[in-house]
């Protein structure tokens, strides 16, 4: 493909990357030539959290079929939590946090 | 130079656009020269181990090659994390790439043991950027074209943009293009386009177009490599930088 076409959500959650854990806020996908896939062309899809530089990255490349698959079984998993009146109360919780020290 | 000499290769800094300090990786003989220059610019996954490799493969045939990392300023990390933080940003704007590929050819120029003469090449985006420089950038002597896509684009595509085939009439340099006839971007369809707009402009070219090859062709390791055509188009590409790269033998 060799463009510079990019799908952009913005999630809530958490990826574990090369340093552990970290908050991912933003899934990039696009359809381009893979890094390490066997593939001439992959779905490339990077959870990031951009505010923590290019290593906060978790890559995966996957085939078309592939992609369509996962997407399947994401709705399907979706539906579960549906079913169970729980996929609507998803939202991460965000720390907030004030203190104060007595020094 | 005999083949299999010493060669010396090592991250550098050069500086780029806007006289930013960015990492390059340059290969070269050590002898004393005289060698021709060969600013090699990287595919789109970046300035990945393939593209060190063809940047020492240049050094090996006896040219001063380099490679800047136009994905520098998304670092640092790997070349696949600063591709992918490439892409985050929009891409690689191509007047900062000529910037870059500005600075690349002044580092080779300023070298003792350069001959006075530089080539580009580019794979995949690069190519498409090796068309660019062909057109705009001043101190090269000779371009190589290995399947840049979007060098044509689409009337319905552009989106009131341009589109390097439309510098065409300011090239300035001769054009070696290599594609393979499975690709579809640049198609072939693309590459009728653009040969026919080398012809319309009187601009000296030479394209090749490889059956049973794709996109990427070069690439060892992966998929769409292709080792006969692989070899006989690195064959083609010496000997187009042979031609205008080095002095004429007496």
């Amino acid at each position: 493909m060799c463009t510079w076409i990019l799908h952009r959500a913005d999630i809530r959650g958490s990826g574990k990357g090369q340093a552990g854990w970290f908050p991912i806020q933003q899934a990039n996908v696009a359809f381009d030539h893979p890094a390490d896939a066997p593939l001439d062309h992959a779905v490339l899809i990077d959870f990031v959290n951009e505010a923590m530089g290019p290593s906060a990255r978790v890559a995966v490349e996957l085939s078309a079929t592939s992609a369509r698959a996962l997407v399947e079984a994401i709705q399907s998993a979706l539906e579960d939590g549906d079913k169970q009146h729980v996929a609507n109360h998803e939202d991460v919780v965000t720390l907030s946090v004030h203190s104060t020290y007595l020094n | 130079m005999p083949l299999y000499g010493p060669l010396m290769g090592e991250t550098t800094g050069i500086h780029g656009h806007n006289a930013d300090l960015i990492d390059a990786y340059l290969a070269r003989p050590l002898g004393d020269g005289p060698y021709p220059g060969v600013l090699l610019l990287h595919h789109m996954p970046g300035w990945d181990e393939w593209s060190i490799e063809a940047t020492r493969y240049f050094a090996h045939h006896g040219y001063i090659a380099i490679c800047p990392n136009l994905h520098h300023r998304a670092g640092p990390g790997t070349a696949d994390e600063m591709a992918a933080a490439t892409r985050e940003r929009g891409g690689v704007p191509d007047e900062q790439c000529m910037g870059d590929a500005a600075g690349a050819v002044a580092y080779l120029r300023a070298m003792p043991s350069n001959n006075g003469k530089v080539g580009v090449i580019g794979f995949c985006s690069g190519g498409r950027q090796a068309y660019l420089a062909a057109c705009e950038l001043h101190g090269v002597d000779a371009a190589v074209d290995c399947w840049g896509g979007r060098v044509y684009v689409p009337e319905e595509e552009r989106q009131g943009r341009g589109q390097p085939l439309d510098l065409t009439p300011k090239m300035h340099v001769p054009l070696l293009g290599i594609f393979g006839n499975d690709d579809t971007n640049p198609s072939p369809e693309h590459v009728d386009r653009i040969e026919a707009a080398l012809k319309d402009a009187g601009k000296p070219y030479e394209f090749h177009r490889y059956d049973g090859a794709g996109h990427g062709f070069f690439a060892t390791g992966r998929p769409g490599y292709r080792p006969v055509q692989a070899t006989d188009g690195w064959k083609k590409v010496f000997s187009w930088f042979e031609t205008y790269l080095q002095p004429a033998r007496t």
